[in-house]
């Protein structure tokens, strides 16, 4: 609570509220496009990296982990990743259903070999994708990341913005970027709106050691309950993520370890072999909240400030990349033909180009959601036919995993940001 | 009309400034009175950019590719195109015949911290004293020209040997009417009744025919063409409206 701002004012190009994986992604992405910026999070850089503190792992795109690799974050984290090979959807209680309900004859497969030779993507613990990305920051002369740090107030102006921090110091910038999150309030703060729908299920994470390994095979199983993953980590590892009506999760939660370990080997099944829960587990709910506006003048939403979308695919964070993919490709672009990064015109071509895609997917997460979460039988019909239709169509199921894997976009590869097609900005 | 070209600085007037200031804001909003310009601006900075990188051999991934290039800009106006091409490391030197913009340009460019050289004047004064630029700009500029032969002759003159020139115009074509003064004018209210006068449009021929007799090496036109589902500007093949030329001046 200094009240001596002159003597402690920065100017900067962009201004980065928020540094989780989607704001230090974007302040090294600006850097590869010659850009300076100053990060700013609320929290100290050293707990975010604590095995207890984001027991969440994340099922990175292929097209994302192309961008990784420009950035520099990929070499420091490619031991760390796991690659998914096959994904493998059915509608059942697991590969060794048993009780009602059963196996259901319909199941979708996803091969990469269908679609070239990457993986479809890795998974990788959000730690270690943190701990990459502060060694990559820490190399950038180009980035100066305040933390742990407030932002109590932004100040929008024709000319700038203007930043006064919790310890009353300045920061000046052509334009505001908001990665803070679901609840951003930068957004909040300027009166952004957003729409909102709960599903009232609650996503519980854990990690689970097996006796056989697991052959970069993901599996996704639709219950009545909600979606449950079984996602490869490295070693005999793997990610466990399952979904409880909101009402019931505190009681799994509460379990003792036995118990949870029972849970846990029921909904995992025997295929490969004895399961054990390690480490920690974590409970969020599921919501989906999109913003009305991504862009103002001289501000920008990026990640889940604008669109938190169900988890149900694994696309929260990667539409935040893609986000950032699309983003940094124009603050360069507009920086390097001399105009000013924060000019509403390039915002606007910036939520014009994210829009379509993160709506897309959110409601395509909506329906699957709704489609999947019950078991009144012609839905579950319809929806083992379905699943049963897009794999009987190799084309069909190649679309499916392009979009996953964000390697898709309207109009084709071209009209993918260059991040995305690995090139340099 | 040899005017007397004198500079802001020396004669301080607070409400003069003031007047300026507002007209910079006026000519610098991107929603305001010169939207279609702002809209207009990034596709062809990025085409100068990279005609320029391409023509001298810059790299094209640096803020400041055109590092000690001397650039003249006609037709400033508010310095929409001057100031980024300054950020983008030229020299320029730029002319409005309209001294009011001249005023409006040099205040906002104070105030941005941008060294540009404004002057007001015409490339045909400007030429008595026989600068030598690397680069000629000619955007959005022959069509409001008396004499487009005598105006294209006295920029190549300008320009150095091996030097090149980039123009930005609209052909005389049916579909510019309609677009151009119909639709933009009338239609849309882009742009204020009177801005265009179609019979001024210029056709690539034209251009052609009034460079080459001065050494000049005129390249076919390039299209700009408007997309309204997105409401931005793109390279295009279709030179029948907006179009865009790029001629070199023979020599080492």
């Amino acid at each position: 609570m200094t009240n001596a701002p002159d003597q402690n004012q920065m100017k900067t190009e962009a201004l980065i509220v928020g540094g989780g994986l989607v704001g230090l992604t974007l302040a090294l992405a600006l850097a590869k496009g010659g850009l300076k910026s100053v990060v700013i999070d609320m929290l100290d850089p050293a707990q975010v990296t604590d095995a207890g503190f984001d027991g969440r792992v994340s099922a990175i795109a292929f097209a994302n982990c192309r961008m990784f690799r420009v950035l520099g974050i990929w070499e420091r984290l490619a031991s760390k990743a796991q690659p998914i090979n096959d994904i493998v959807v059915s509608d059942s209680r697991g590969p060794r259903a048993t009780g009602k309900g059963g196996a259901s004859p319909f199941f979708l497969h996803f091969d990469h070999k269908e679609i070239g030779n990457e993986p479809l993507g890795h998974l990788i613990e959000n730690r270690h994708i943190r701990i990459a990305q502060q060694a990559a920051v820490e190399a950038e002369p180009l980035i100066t990341l305040i933390a742990p740090q407030t932002v109590p107030h932004v100040d929008f102006a024709d000319d700038g913005v203007t930043a006064t921090l919790g310890d009353g110091s300045i920061v000046q910038a052509a334009v505001c970027y908001a990665c803070d999150g679901r609840g951003s309030r930068t957004r909040d703060a300027q009166g952004i709106k957003t729409i909102s729908w709960g599903y009232n299920q609650t996503g519980i994470v854990t990690t689970v050691e097996h006796e056989r390994p697991h052959d970069g095979v993901a599996q996704e199983y639709f219950m009545p309950v909600g979606p449950f993953a079984i996602l490869p980590m490295t070693g005999n590892r793997s990610s466990l993520v399952w979904t409880e009506p909101t009402d019931l999760a505190p009681a799994f939660m509460a379990l003792d370890d036995a118990a949870f370990a029972e849970e846990v080997a029921n909904r995992f099944g025997d295929f490969l072999g004895q399961t054990k829960p390690v480490g920690p587990r974590w409970s969020y709910p599921l919501t989906l909240q999109l913003a009305r506006e991504y862009v103002r003048p001289r501000l920008a939403l990026v990640g889940d400030a604008a669109h938190g979308i169900h988890p149900i695919a694994g696309q929260g964070l990667n539409l935040g990349l893609r986000d950032v993919a699309v983003l940094a490709e124009i603050a360069t672009d507009t920086a390097r033909v001399g105009l000013d990064i924060g000019n509403i015109q390039s915002l606007k071509t910036y939520e014009r180009w994210r829009r379509f895609d993160n709506v897309a997917l959110a409601a395509g997460t909506d329906v699957l959601t709704k489609l999947f979460s019950n078991d009144i039988a012609p839905v579950r019909l319809a929806r083992d036919i379905g699943l049963g239709i897009v794999n009987e169509i190799p084309p069909l199921r190649r679309l499916f995993m392009r979009h996953a894997g964000g390697g898709l976009a309207l109009g084709g590869e071209k009209n993918l940001p260059r991040l995305l097609r690995g090139e340099v900005l | 009309m040899a005017k007397a070209t004198e500079k802001l600085s020396t004669t301080v007037d607070p409400d003069e400034i003031a007047k300026f200031s507002a007209l910079a804001a006026e000519w610098w909003d991107p929603s305001g009175k010169f939207a279609p310009l702002h809209k207009f601006n990034p596709v062809r900075l990025g085409f100068i950019r990279k005609t320029l990188c391409e023509y001298f051999g810059r790299d094209m991934t640096t803020r400041t590719p055109l590092k000690g290039l001397g650039v003249l800009d006609i037709g400033c106006g508010g310095g929409l195109l001057s100031e980024p091409v300054t950020r983008m490391g030229a020299l320029v030197t730029a002319v409005d015949a309209a001294e009011r913009n001249i005023q409006t340009a040099q205040t906002h460019a104070n105030e941005q911290g941008l060294e540009i050289d404004y002057r007001h004047s015409t490339v045909e004064d400007l030429a008595l004293s026989n600068p030598q630029f690397d680069v000629v700009l000619n955007m959005e500029v022959v069509e409001h020209v008396a004499d487009v032969n005598l105006f294209l002759g006295t920029c190549a003159q300008v320009l150095k040997p091996g030097g090149i020139m980039i123009i930005a115009t609209l052909n005389r074509t049916a579909k510019a009417f309609a677009l151009a003064v119909v639709g933009a004018e009338y239609v849309l209210g882009w742009l204020p009744r009177g801005t265009h006068h179609a019979d001024k449009f210029v056709r690539p021929g034209e251009i052609r025919d009034a460079l080459t007799p001065h050494g000049m090496e005129p390249q076919p036109p390039i299209g700009v063409s408007y997309n309204p589902l997105t409401d931005t500007w793109k390279l295009s093949r279709d030179t029948a409206v907006n179009y865009m030329m790029v001629a070199q001046k023979a020599g080492n």
